[in-house]
């Protein structure tokens, strides 16, 4: 990359929005060098602060014309290094593009810009009476653009689904520059279903500049349980039990005894004593539907051992029973100076196995795995606990962080259900599908970014060279050379 | 026949057994196949798309051909795929909510294997017949997409051929899984236009302990209708369909679907009803035509869609066109069913009606299916955004415009 290039971005952004909006300073530059997933970091070659889609079109666009790469970030918060700069790129921070562009309630949507917290969409929308369904437990502080290209998931995407069924158009600016609206407010938008390649793609096939949401109706009633088990044998059998009962909470989270102990030294959350696993159960919908499904819950959560059952009915119990879970990973700290938050899924009825598996890959290594886990939807994240300060804790913990992956793999599962593939786990990628598979997707990458110049490097082990586009087409359309079927 | 259609018809023989000329029942909205070949597996599907690929022939692909007709004719449809062969369930894990099935298998089926433990596909069957390939490929819906959402929030893994033969898979058999680009949002609604499918992977629903339809008569006035649907959308009874039937002639029913346990179930009727007003009755049994649509054979078969604000004016266009409408006004998609024998610029005049009010609430009309005629004189698609990527979608998957080609929108 020549410093010509990326002068040349600098000085087109320059023109574009206010000189303080592009950073080239290296102390500020510096501020950027990671995201969530901290032992990966670099410092990127410029920082651009856009206020709106065309200057944002327009940086990226002289990135194009000057072969430069580019990363988005929105809040910084993703777990796979997906936000990690490119050294000789531009980071496209959306941080000023916080608007809440449209709230219509009668039509159950909302226009957003990207750098607009996930929250805060909720908080706009429920004086309305309605909501933003995805809840990942980093709400308070995460983008919906990252929200986006992570196809983020929530506790509650167990009955809601992820952002991908509450996403139903975007803006996007292409790696080339241009800027276009793909899906719409309206469902079932004609053609491909560009937004559904672009939701969860990471940030390699354009930058957002806009979301339309869907809102959801706020529940009339909603119940959380609190139920303590022996053990997670137990606690898994009562999740089982509920699904097979037919019953579809809002959310079924389970924690471990480690994790527990680990809650209760952060947040003092009071979780039943002596619990070798808990389960939240949050039951919501109708008040008529929501009183008989929780008699069944709470009946199975006996019948497969539970010595403890606490209630919420209002906000405020509520809160403190999520309390433990929602500060589950940062509780950690509490009881390890380091640790890896792992993101695997596994099929639901494989669970016993696979923590079966778990603890002895623990016992076996001596490294300390704490779970805690999205347990209706299979979806693990093991804790992996370590002291960097001890020789080769670091590599140990990486391997059987490792493993636990395979786990998943072999159990037909993924290797990730939420936090993305990034840069962290793109040499698991091959692991998980074979040479055609990832290829077939990289057409994809081809189709929107020949260049390979929107967030090179993550999700993907080895970039397909994209090539000439034969384009050769079989002769106009009869229709369209009659004019009446393009009018595009 | 001449050498090429010969050498090109021996490598398709050879690739899979079942290969045969076609009939007249195997036209594809009027264009006539040279050959139909029948595999059983993914595998030979991937050899005939070989063969295929190497003697440049066009490929339709075909589930049980209820919606073959849907699109623009294509250009050229040198060999019928028949994936009927491709029947089969393949395992449904009971515990984990999961399907996987083969792409020519008829929803009927599926629904019959999972219905044993009480679990469904959450996709209702809007033409009997239907197979798994055809629903994807159509992004077929009914009234129950209002609460399940529809195939693309139901599709958890597939498996597809591309047209160079290639076997790729992405998704998988765990609901939640971010890794690597979705590759089963892109091929549905693409009219087998992108790649065929031959495996799918669903996460599926319980089957609720009772329903209870709740519905009453359309008011004739557009704006009493709105109002109704807006009161039912804006409570909190968690309906699984909000329905819509309004005949052009005037009359017809909104009908709500209540899913559920018993108790709560009757309670939340209980309050729809007095939603919907004196007369509204409930029901244990759905109404007339609940999942079909309005169409009958040689109409014209319109899909509109708009934001809920919307839903009056759309009305109101709709009797304006003399449409018969039906669907799901709780979600804004409804169809609409024009008399074929009308002159085509009154259709097409029809057409720009409804379009145009769609559009006003930021939505669509697509001309899913009329006769020949009628495909030639109006616009069937209508302006679609982003045009220009999804042609470079499709160069990048199908670079020679071998799969039905011009059954698509923007002449894919
Ligand atoms: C404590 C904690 C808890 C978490 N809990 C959850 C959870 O429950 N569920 C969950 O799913 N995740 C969770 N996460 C992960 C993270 O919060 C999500 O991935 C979130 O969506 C990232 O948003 P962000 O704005 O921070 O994105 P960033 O980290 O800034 O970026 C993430 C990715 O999105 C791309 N990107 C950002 N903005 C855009 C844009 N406008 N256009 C295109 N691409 C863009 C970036 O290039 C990058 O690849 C958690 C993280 C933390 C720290």
């Amino acid at each position: 990359m020549s410093g010509v290039a990326l002068a040349a971005v600098a000085e087109r952004a320059r023109e574009l929005m206010p000189r303080d909006r592009v950073i080239t300073d290296h102390a500020r530059l510096r501020t950027y060098e990671c995201d969530g997933l901290a032992h990966y970091r670099v410092t990127p070659a410029l920082v651009v602060m856009p206020d709106d889609a065309a200057q944002l079109a327009g940086v990226v666009r002289a990135c194009a014309e000057n072969g430069v790469p580019f990363v988005a970030r929105g809040a910084g918060t993703g777990l796979s290094g997906g936000a990690l700069p490119h050294a000789d790129g531009v980071l496209i921070v959306t941080s000023r593009m916080r608007t809440v562009r449209e709230l219509r309630p009668e039509d159950q949507r909302a226009v957003v810009e990207p750098g607009v917290i996930n929250l805060d969409v909720t908080r706009a929308a429920t004086p309305h009476g309605y909501y933003y369904a995805p809840d990942p437990s980093s709400q308070q502080i995460c983008s919906i653009g990252g929200n986006v290209a992570e196809n983020s998931g929530g506790a509650h995407c167990l009955k809601y689904g992820f952002t991908t069924n509450h996403v139903l158009g975007a803006e996007l600016v292409t790696p080339q520059g241009e800027l276009v609206e793909i899906g719409g407010a309206a469902p079932d938008t004609p053609g491909y279903d560009l937004l559904g390649a672009v939701v969860g793609s990471e940030g390699t096939l354009g930058v957002v500049t806009s979301a339309t949401v869907r809102l959801v109706r706020v529940p009339e009633e909603v119940r959380t349980l609190l139920a303590g088990f022996e053990s997670t044998d137990q606690a898994g059998a009562a999740t089982s039990g509920i699904i097979a009962a037919g019953v579809l909470p809002a959310a079924i989270e389970m924690m471990d005894a480690l994790a527990i102990e680990a809650a209760e030294a952060a947040v003092h959350c009071d979780y039943p004593h002596g619990a070798g696993a808990v389960l939240v159960i949050e039951l919501d919908g109708a008040a008529a539907e929501v009183g008989a499904e929780y008699d069944e819950v709470e009946r199975l959560c006996r019948e497969n051992g539970a010595f403890e059952l606490r209630l919420a009915t209002d906000p405020v119990d509520r809160a403190l029973i999520w309390k433990g879970r929602k500060s589950a990973f940062a509780a950690v700290g509490r009881i390890s100076p380091d640790y890896i938050v792992q993101d695997g899924v596994i099929p639901r009825t494989a669970l016993p196995e696979v923590l079966k598996a778990i603890a002895d890959l623990s016992e076996s290594s001596g490294v300390r795995v704490a779970n805690v886990f999205h347990a209706g939807d299979g979806n693990l994240h093991p804790l992996v606990l370590f002291d960097d300060s001890v020789e080769g804790a670091g590599q140990a913990a990486e391997e059987v962080s490792g493993a636990i992956l395979d786990l998943c793999i072999g159990h037909g599962g993924s290797i990730t259900g939420e936090h993305g593939v990034g840069i962290d786990k793109a040499k698991y990628m091959p692991r998980m599908y074979d040479e055609d598979d990832l290829d077939t997707m990289q057409l994809v990458r081809c189709a929107f970014d020949p260049d390979n110049l929107s967030n090179p490097g993550k999700v993907f082990p080895t970039p397909r060279l994209c090539g000439e586009v034969p384009g050769r087409h079989k002769g106009a359309h009869p229709l369209q050379e009659a004019g009446v079927a393009e009018v595009f | 026949m001449t050498v090429l259609e010969r050498t090109a018809r021996e490598a398709v023989g050879s690739a899979c057994e079942e290969v045969r000329d076609p009939t007249a029942a195997d036209e594809v909205d009027g264009v006539a196949p040279l050959l139909v070949a029948r595999p059983a597996s993914t595998e030979q599907v991937a050899e005939v798309m070989r063969a295929a690929a190497a003697h440049g022939l066009t490929v339709v692909p075909r589930g049980a051909g209820t919606k073959l007709s849907w699109g623009l004719p294509p250009l050229s449809a040198d060999l019928l795929l028949d994936l009927g062969g491709l029947d089969r369930v393949l395992d449904h894990a009971a515990g984990d909510l999961v399907v996987a099935t083969q792409a020519g298998a008829r929803m009927a089926t599926v629904q019959q294997a999972l219905a044993g433990s009480r679990q469904r596909l959450a996709v209702d069957e809007t033409v009997p017949g239907a197979t798994v390939g055809g629903t994807l490929a159509t992004n077929a819906s009914g009234p129950r997409r209002m609460l399940t959402g529809t195939a693309r929030d139901l599709l958890i893994g597939v498996t597809v051929v591309r047209a160079d033969g290639v076997v790729a898979k992405a998704g998988g058999r765990v609901v939640k899984n971010v890794a690597g680009y979705d590759l089963g949002k892109l091929v549905i609604g693409s009219l087998g236009t992108l790649a065929v499918v031959t495996e799918a992977l669903f996460r599926l629903h319980p089957v609720a302990e009772a329903q209870r339809w709740v519905s009453v008569a359309a008011a004739d006035a557009p704006a009493d209708v709105h109002r109704l649907v807006q009161a039912v959308v804006h409570a909190q009874a968690v309906p699984s369909a909000v329905e819509v039937d309004r005949p052009a002639g005037g009359g017809g029913r909104l009908g709500v679907l209540l899913e559920g346990r018993r108790d709560g179930v009757e309670q939340r009727a209980a309050t729809v009803a007095g939603l919907l007003g004196a007369g509204a009755t409930i029901d244990e049994e759905p109404p007339a035509g609940w999942t079909s649509y309005p169409w009958q054979e040689a109409d014209v078969a319109v899909k509109l869609t708009f934001v809920l604000s919307g839903l009056e004016d759309v009305l109101a266009a709709a009797r304006e066109a003399g449409a018969d409408l039906r669907g799901s006004a709780g979600t804004g998609v409804v169809y609409a069913a024009l008399p074929g024998d009308q002159p085509t610029d009154r259709l097409a005049a029809a057409v720009r009606t409804l379009r145009s009010a769609c559009a006003r609430h930021r939505g669509h009309a697509v001309v899913l299916d009329a006769p020949a005629e009628v495909k030639r004189a109006v616009d069937v698609w209508g302006p679609v955004p982003g045009v220009g990527l999804m042609r470079r979608v499709k160069d990048q998957f199908d670079p020679e415009h071998r799969l039905s080609p011009g059954r698509f929108v923007g002449g894919i």
